[in-house]
């Protein structure tokens, strides 16, 4: 285990022992500053051809500015960055194309009604008429397809194609441009674990094919699983380098944090009580006109948690909305045994928050806090209403920014200042004062979309204790969440949606990932 | 981390957008063989020198305060407001209805009944744009510049075929009954023992506008519907989190924003003319977004902008009545004022907020 991270000052001094090749990327005492906020603090990495590295870190580590250092989005401070050992400037993503690095975005710069060909050769056609850059990159197109077991329909629409296909064109997207190093962003985020592992095993055939690839993701087991060295990122700086092989998950998440992490979440058996929440056959139609939830249903119990699977947009989304107030739908939804209004005006917000449904939404950034608002203000966001704010036909400030204090020391948001912007607080602390804002009232039914989402480590296990302890003084949970772990780990039964359909649910106790991965597939063996 | 402190924000950005802006219209003054010294000496004497300047400069800066509010409130909502003048247009067609045929025995009930006509009648004007917007997506700036012409002809056909008197030349109504002539800043402050100009048009309007100002500020900072506004400004997606009714704010905020448009009424109409005529305005609705923008939608930044115009509509006047300096060449440095803080706002703030990062990298160091 070399701390790399320190070496590289007196510049090629300590290398590793005698490889052939140089490095394909060495980054030698790289620094960029935000402002006061110093994102990235003097890093040095290598990293040998052929092989995935890893880079770990929590939101926020600087994980996203090193890459974009990389590829030219921005300059560093100071540093150098040499390719195959040549010293190269990367002023713009041009520039970065040219000295062979690629890149996959977390989310992919695809035109939607453009084919495979026309989006692969977009931004590198050759001249003004397109027929025989067309012409020369579907030939291209077919071999790189061929060479990497990429199996990509040159003619397909973007729009028609699933998710993993997408991903694909962007991987050949920089293939075509003769990518020696790949860089990917999260690049599992997106995808089903099938669907991850089919992603898994073209990386594997890149790297055997000579290809570099940087992977940058927070899950410790796409690391394990699938790279040869790995470099953890906390607060900007490079703490270790190490290999894959001489590490573990839960060392590195210590890495990552700086502390050691539970890693596991400790509950107790569950103690049902009576039925919360009840949904008969719902329906919405989101605005396009698109049916999004085709007849769901499902209940939860006081004392339980049930976790909602699945990829992204099957739907959860919708369901969480039309729980929450947010959007009309059709079918019946009872709390309590009384039913509530789906459509109408007397179907919103407020009026969820009134029959005790708290909802923490899926997005705090456009959702859950106003960013421009202070935390005082938005911890009584959606309850601003309620008679105890009030002082006179004025609103009781003072009294807010007192709550609000407390809450914040309750709920550990750091830093506890109720007049500080909420843009200015971390992922984990924006989430900890939606959290504060929602547990605090002591609702009957907690609706929570991706509790964890750009929140770090540390805030995950705070934030899972929460929902365990609401859970126990018997609260209704419904829990959505992308992260198949964090469903695994909190629920008490899981429910899989597929296509606007509930696949089936599951005991997390009875089944595993490869079994839910499948139904998140629309797969589901039992009726098949 | 904010960039700037918040008083480099408000005073010195706006100050050195107005410097700058001086500085060119110095140089336009120069160009076409004037002192810009001499003008500028004009202007502030001519609005400031005199109480009859004063008296000028603070009634027009009545009207901005009216149309400035009227925009910043809107603006808190994201609501693009630009027809405050044909929401004051109307305001003024309320006044006059309310002034003419109700008998009024003094002119404080007057008064009070003007502002509630003056609001209607603005706030009627701006509520079917609002509605189109909020149920129909039809897009409040195209929709309210739009009302802005057809209130025009609407007062100029009430006025030719309805209001005129008989036998009258030009389109106007009669003269409004003594009994609701508002008392000039001369009548209230000669029992005070101060000689104010007697012929200056400032009158008790200012003072309802400076209400004004403070009633926006406890309205949009202190109330559960300002909270709303606002946070609706932030964030459509939030609000509807929230249980926060996009339309109902579209509404509310919309209609606030023409009543206090359409309150310039009072100003003008009722205080200074005495009698609605053709196009009493005079495009002091579009001063009221440069006010607007300038004041960053606060109300007492409104207050401050509001001064500032109505010191270049006045100033500007003297200055071209006693130099050679065209008329229009006032107009230009109102232009290129509300250019220089509106428009090109960030040409100043980038470099000012580059400099406060370097200031502030060097106390870390």
């Amino acid at each position: 285990m070399t701390a790399q991270a320190k070496e590289g000052r007196p510049e090629g001094a300590v290398s590793t022992p005698p490889s052939p090749a140089p490095p394909a990327i060495k980054l030698v005492g790289i620094s960029k500053a935000f402002g006061p906020v110093q994102a990235n603090k003097d890093i040095s990495i290598s990293v040998q051809p052929g092989t995935i590295h890893g880079i770990i870190g929590e939101n926020g580590a600087g994980k996203s500015t090193l890459m974009s250092i990389l590829y030219g989005f921005y300059k560093a401070d100071k540093g150098d960055i040499y390719i195959s050992g040549q010293k190269t400037e990367i002023p713009d993503s041009q520039a970065a194309i040219a000295a062979g690095i690629g890149m996959v975005f977390q989310h992919f710069k695809l035109v939607e009604n453009f084919s495979v060909l026309e989006n692969v050769i977009l931004g590198a056609e050759d001249g003004a008429l397109l027929r025989p850059s067309l012409a020369k990159a579907r030939k291209s197109l077919t071999e790189l397809s061929a060479e990497y077991g990429l199996d990509v329909d040159p003619d397909a629409i973007i729009e028609d194609i699933g998710v993993g296909m997408q991903q694909r064109v962007e991987i050949l997207k920089a293939l075509y441009r003769q990518a020696e190093i790949l860089i990917l962003d999260e690049p599992t985020g997106v995808l089903t674990p099938a669907e991850a592992d089919q992603l898994f095993r073209i990386l594997d055939r890149l790297r055997d094919e000579g290809k570099t690839i940087i992977l940058i993701t927070h899950k410790l087991r796409e690391i394990m699983e699938i790279t040869n060295t790995v470099s953890v990122m906390r607060r900007g700086e490079m703490t270790a380098t190490v290999k894959t092989s001489e590490t573990d998950p839960a060392h590195l998440a210590e890495m990552m944090v700086g502390r050691k992490v539970l890693l596991r979440v400790d509950k107790e058996p569950a103690k049902l009580g009576d039925e919360v929440l009840a949904v008969e056959n719902l329906q919405v139609t989101d605005e396009k006109g698109v049916l999004r939830l085709k007849g769901v249903s499902l209940n939860v119990r006081a004392g339980e948690v049930l976790g909602i699977a699945g990829v992204a947009g099957n739907g959860q989304s919708e369901l969480l909305a039309v729980l929450g107030g947010m959007m009309p739908g059709s079918g019946t939804i009872r709390v309590n045994g009384q039913e509530i209004d789906l459509t109408g005006k007397d179907s919103n917000g407020q009026t969820r928050r009134a029959r005790g449904i708290a909802h923490v939404p899926e997005d705090r950034q456009t959702a859950g806090l106003i960013m421009e608002f202070s935390a005082w203000e938005n911890i009584i966001f959606g309850y601003h209403t309620d008679e105890q704010y009030q002082s006179g036909v004025l609103m009781d400030n003072s009294g807010i920014i007192k709550l609000a204090g407390e809450q914040m020391d309750r709920f550990d948001v750091r830093p506890p200042n109720p007049r500080l912007s909420a843009k200015n607080f971390s992922g984990g602390n924006q989430q900890k004062i939606v959290l504060a804002r929602e547990i605090e009232r002591n609702p009957d039914l907690l609706l929570i979309g991706q509790p964890t989402r750009g929140v770090d480590i540390g805030a995950i296990e705070f934030i899972h204790k929460q929902i365990i302890a609401l859970r126990d003084s018997g609260k209704a949970i419904l829990l959505v969440s992308v992260e198949l772990e964090e469903i695994m780990s909190l629920s008490d039964r899981i429910a899989v949606m597929f296509d606007g359909h509930i696949m089936g649910e599951r005991l997390p106790s009875e089944t595993d990932e490869k079994e839910l991965g499948l139904l998140m597939a629309g797969v589901n063996e039992e009726t098949a | 981390m904010d960039k700037m402190p918040a008083w480099a924000d408000a005073v010195l950005v706006p100050l050195i957008s107005l410097i700058l802006a001086g500085v060119l219209s110095a140089l336009v003054i120069l160009a076409i063989g004037e002192s810009p010294v001499e003008a500028v000496n004009y202007m502030v004497k001519g609005a400031f020198g005199s109480t009859n300047g004063w008296g000028y400069t603070l009634y027009y800066a009545t009207n901005f305060m009216f149309t400035g509010l009227a925009v910043a409130v809107a603006f808190h909502a994201r609501m693009f407001n630009i027809g405050g003048e044909g929401q004051a247009m109307l305001g003024g067609l309320g006044v006059a209805l309310v002034c003419l045929y109700i008998p009024w025995p003094h002119w404080s009930l007057a008064l009070i009944g003007s502002i509630t006509g003056a609001a209607i009648f603005g706030a009627l004007w701006a509520a079917i744009p609002a509605y189109l917007q909020a149920r129909r997506g039809s897009h409040i700036v195209i929709t309210t510049i739009m009302f802005n012409f057809i209130a025009f002809s609407v007062l100029n056909y009430v006025l030719v075929n309805v209001l005129k008197p008989a036998g009258a030349m030009d389109p106007a109504t009669a003269k409004f009954p003594e009994a609701t002539h508002l008392p000039t800043l001369h009548d209230m402050l000669a029992p005070l023992g101060i000689a104010f100009s007697k012929s200056s048009p400032a009158n008790v309007t200012l003072f309802v506008a400076l209400a004004a100002c403070v009633g926006v500020y406890y309205l949009i900072w202190r109330t559960k519907l300002g909270y709303e506004i606002r946070a609706y400004g932030f964030s459509e997606s939030g609000a509807v989190y929230a249980g926060i009714s996009p339309f109902k704010i579209i509404m509310v905020v919309m209609l606030l924003s023409g009543a206090l448009a359409g309150g310039m009424a009072v100003n003008n109409v009722m205080g200074e003319a005495e009698r609605l005529v053709m196009n009493s305005v005079e495009g002091a609705g579009f001063i009221g977004i440069a006010v607007a923008l300038m004041g960053r939608s606060h109300p007492f930044g409104v207050f401050l902008a509001a001064i500032l115009f109505g010191f270049l509509y006045q100033g500007g006047a003297e200055m071209a009545f006693w130099t050679k300096i065209p008329r229009e060449l006032v107009v230009v440095i109102q232009a290129l004022v509300i250019l220089f803080t509106g428009a090109l706002d960030n040409m100043v703030r980038m470099p000012l907020e580059k400099m406060f990062l370097a200031m502030r990298k060097k106390g870390d160091a």
